[in-house]
C-alpha cells in the first residue's frame, strides 16, 4: 500500500516535470505555433466549425431558430429517406456508377504505362505523354460540353456516323440506359494519361538487373512485361485498387450533375446530386444534411477499412 | 540500337496502344476546334467531322466581343491569382511547422488537418457556414473555403522533409529564428515545388464550377464556368426531338467551349513539366 503511493507520487511529480518541459519546449519554439495558427483557424472556422452543423440531420431547420435553437426530430429525416422508393434507386446508381468506374477503367492506366515505358526515343514519350493528360487538364464544363457537342442527335459526329452506316439518328445523352456507359468512358478518356504516370513512375523503379536477366535468357519483350515489370509494380496496383475501393460511395459530383438533363434522370441521380438538389434548390436544410451525413459516414468506414486492407496485403497506407 | 534492332511483333503491338492512345486523347479536341471555325448550316448539315467547312472565324468574333464572357475570363483570372497566393501562403504556413519534431503536439495538429479530408460536414453544414460568415454572393466566397488542400499540404510538407536538416541547424546557430530560417533558408530552396503548387492550386481554381454554383448568384461574381455553363447549357433537354432553330448557334457553342480552355493552353507546358513532379512527390509518400 505504501509503496503505491509512493510510485504513485513519484510518477505525479514526473508527469509534472514532463509538463513544465513540455511547456519551456513549447514557449522555446513558440514562433513555430504562430506560423501554424492560420492554418489551423483555417481548418477550425471551415471544417470544423461546418461539423457542428450536422445536428441538423437530427433535427427540424427552422431558418428563425438557427442551427442550435432549431428543434429535434430524431430519426426522422433517415427514415423518410429509406422509406422514399427513389432512395434506393440513388443508392443503386451511386455504388453501381462506381464500381462500373473502377471495373472498366483500372487496367487502361496500366496498359498505357507499360506500352510508355518501353518506348526509348524522350521526345516521343514526352510529346506522348503531353497529349495523353490533357485530357485530365481540362475542366468539367468544357469536357461535358465537348461531350453533348459530340453526342449531339442533330450535329454530333457520333450519329452522323451512325447515319452514315444506315441508322438513325440516336439522343444519346436523353437514353437513361446509356448514362453509365457514357459517364465511366468519358472519365475514362480524362483520367487515363493522369494515373499512367504513377504506374510508370512504379516501372522506372524495376531492376534493370532482372530486365536484363531475362532479355539474357532469351525472353521476349511482351514475355518480360508480363513475367517482370508487372509484378514488380504488383504493390502500386493492389494499393490503387484498394483504395478506390474505399472511394465507392464517393462519386464526383460535378460531371454527374452537368450530364443530367430530365430524360436520364432515372440512371443519373447519385446521392451528391440528390443532395444539392433537395438541399439547396428546394431548401430543405434538415433532409439534404440527413443523406449527406449518411454518405460520409459510409464513405469513411469504407476507406477505414480499404486502408485497413492496403495495409494488410501491402505493407503501405494511407495513414 | 534502335537503328539496328528488327522490329518485332511486340513492338507493333506497343506502337499501336500509344498511337491509339494519343488518336484518341486529340481527336474530341479536333471535333470541337472544327466545329467552331465552321458555318453554321454545315455543322447542322452534318458534314463537319474533323476539319473545318466553310473556314470562318465569326463565331469567336462573337465571344471575343461578349462583355459579359470577357468580364469573366478577366475576373477568374484574378480570382485566380488571389487564390493562388492565398492558398499557397496558408499551405507553407501549415506543411513548415509539421516538419519540425520540436513541435510538441505535430502528431495532433496533422491529424485535425487529415481527418478533414476524410469526412466533412457536408454541402448544407459546409453552406451555412458560409451564409453565416456573411460571405455569399463574394468573391471570398470560392477563395476562402477550399482554401487549403490538405492533400498538396502533405505533399510541400513532404517536399520540405527531402530537405537536408544541416541547413537548418546552421542557420540556427548563426542566430536565425524559426520565422527567418523558412523566409530565408527553406522557402528559396523549394521554389520548384513553389511552382508545382501554384500550378495545381491555379488549375484547381479555374476548372472548379461547383462552389460558383453553390454560393454564387449574382452574375458580378460568376467565374468563366459558370457563364461557359450558361452558354453551353442552354436547355439540352430540349435538343433532340425539335430542332429549335433560335437556340445559340452550334459554332458558337464549340468556339465558347474552345474560349474556356485557352488559359490553360497557354500555361500548359509549365504546367506538364511541373505537375509530373508533383504527382511524384505525393506518390513517394503518399
Amino acid at each position: 500500500m505504501k509503496a503505491d503511493v509512493l510510485v504513485r507520487t513519484d510518477w505525479n511529480r514526473k508527469s509534472r516535470r514532463i509538463t513544465r518541459h513540455t511547456i519551456r519546449r513549447m514557449l522555446a519554439h513558440w514562433q513555430l505555433y504562430v506560423i501554424l495558427l492560420p492554418p489551423l483557424l483555417y481548418v477550425i472556422i471551415f471544417h470544423y466549425i461546418p461539423m457542428y452543423g450536422i445536428q441538423l440531420a437530427f433535427k427540424q431547420f427552422q431558418a428563425m431558430s438557427g442551427i442550435g435553437g432549431s428543434p429535434w426530430v430524431g430519426f426522422k429525416h433517415f427514415d423518410q429517406f429509406f422509406n422514399s422508393p427513389s432512395s434506393w434507386r440513388i443508392i443503386r446508381n451511386t455504388v453501381g456508377i462506381s464500381l462500373y468506374s473502377l471495373a472498366a477503367g483500372f487496367a487502361f492506366p496500366i496498359l498505357l504505362a507499360v506500352a510508355l515505358n518501353e518506348v526509348r526515343g524522350r521526345f516521343f514519350k514526352k510529346t506522348v505523354q503531353m497529349v495523353t493528360y490533357a485530357p485530365y487538364f481540362i475542366s468539367t464544363v468544357v469536357l461535358v460540353g465537348m461531350l453533348m457537342q459530340i453526342l449531339d442527335p442533330r450535329i454530333g459526329v457520333i450519329n452522323q456516323f451512325i447515319t452514315l452506316f444506315g441508322g438513325d439518328p440516336v439522343n444519346l445523352m436523353g437514353k437513361a440506359a446509356y448514362f453509365k456507359s457514357i459517364y465511366v468512358w468519358t472519365t475514362i478518356w480524362q483520367g487515363t494519361g493522369y494515373s499512367a504516370v504513377i504506374y510508370l513512375a512504379a516501372l522506372s523503379g524495376v531492376s534493370k538487373d532482372l530486365q536484363e536477366a531475362c532479355v539474357i535468357d532469351g525472353a521476349s519483350k511482351l514475355r518480360r512485361i508480363w513475367h517482370v515489370d508487372l509484378p514488380a509494380i504488383r504493390p502500386t496496383i493492389v494499393i490503387l485498387l484498394v483504395l478506390s475501393f474505399g472511394n465507392v460511395m464517393n462519386v464526383g459530383y460535378e460531371m454527374i450533375f452537368l450530364m443530367q438533363n430530365s430524360l436520364n434522370l432515372t440512371t443519373s441521380e447519385i446521392i451528391s446530386t440528390y443532395v444539392y438538389k433537395v438541399g439547396l434548390v428546394n431548401a430543405n436544410f434538415s433532409f439534404s444534411t440527413a443523406i449527406g451525413l449518411f454518405n460520409s459516414v459510409i464513405n469513411l468506414i469504407l476507406l477505414v477499412a480499404a486502408n485497413y486492407a492496403a495495409k494488410k496485403f501491402t505493407d503501405s497506407s494511407l495513414w | 540500337m534502335l537503328l539496328i534492332r528488327k522490329l518485332k511483333m511486340s513492338d507493333y503491338i506497343i506502337a499501336f496502344v500509344i498511337l491509339i492512345a494519343v488518336f484518341l486523347c486529340l481527336v474530341p479536341f479536333l471535333f470541337i476546334l472544327s466545329q467552331s471555325l465552321s458555318s453554321n448550316r454545315a455543322i447542322i448539315s452534318q458534314s463537319v467531322t474533323v476539319y473545318p467547312i466553310d473556314f470562318n472565324i465569326e463565331a469567336y468574333k462573337v465571344v471575343f466581343a461578349d462583355d459579359g464572357m470577357l468580364y469573366s475570363l478577366f475576373y477568374s483570372v484574378v480570382l485566380t491569382v488571389g487564390f493562388v497566393l492565398l492558398a499557397l501562403i496558408t499551405t507553407i504556413l501549415a506543411a513548415y511547422p509539421l516538419t519540425k519534431k520540436r513541435l510538441r503536439g505535430r502528431g495532433f495538429f496533422l491529424l485535425l488537418m487529415l481527418f478533414t479530408m476524410y469526412f466533412s460536414g457536408g454541402l448544407i453544414p459546409d453552406y451555412l457556414n458560409v451564409k453565416n460568415l456573411h460571405l455569399l454572393n463574394t468573391p471570398w466566397a470560392l477563395v476562402l473555403p477550399g482554401l487549403v488542400s490538405v492533400y498538396y499540404m502533405i505533399i510541400m510538407k513532404s517536399f520540405f522533409q527531402s530537405l537536408p536538416d544541416s541547413l537548418e541547424e546552421a542557420a540556427h546557430l548563426d542566430g536565425c529564428n524559426d520565422l527567418q530560417i523558412l523566409l530565408k533558408i527553406v522557402l528559396p530552396l523549394s521554389k520548384p515545388a513553389l511552382a508545382t503548387m501554384s500550378l495545381l492550386y491555379a488549375v484547381f481554381r479555374w476548372n472548379y464550377f461547383q462552389d460558383a454554383l453553390f454560393y454564387v448568384t449574382n452574375e458580378k461574381y460568376y467565374t468563366i464556368q459558370l457563364k461557359l455553363y450558361n452558354v453551353i447549357n442552354i436547355s439540352q433537354d430540349f435538343v433532340g426531338e425539335s430542332a429549335i432553330v433560335n437556340l445559340p448557334s452550334e459554332a458558337l457553342k464549340a468556339a465558347a467551349i474552345v474560349f474556356g480552355t485557352i488559359p490553360i493552353l497557354l500555361v500548359y507546358p509549365w504546367l506538364q513539366k511541373y505537375f509530373v513532379s508533383g504527382i511524384m512527390i505525393g506518390a513517394v509518400k503518399g
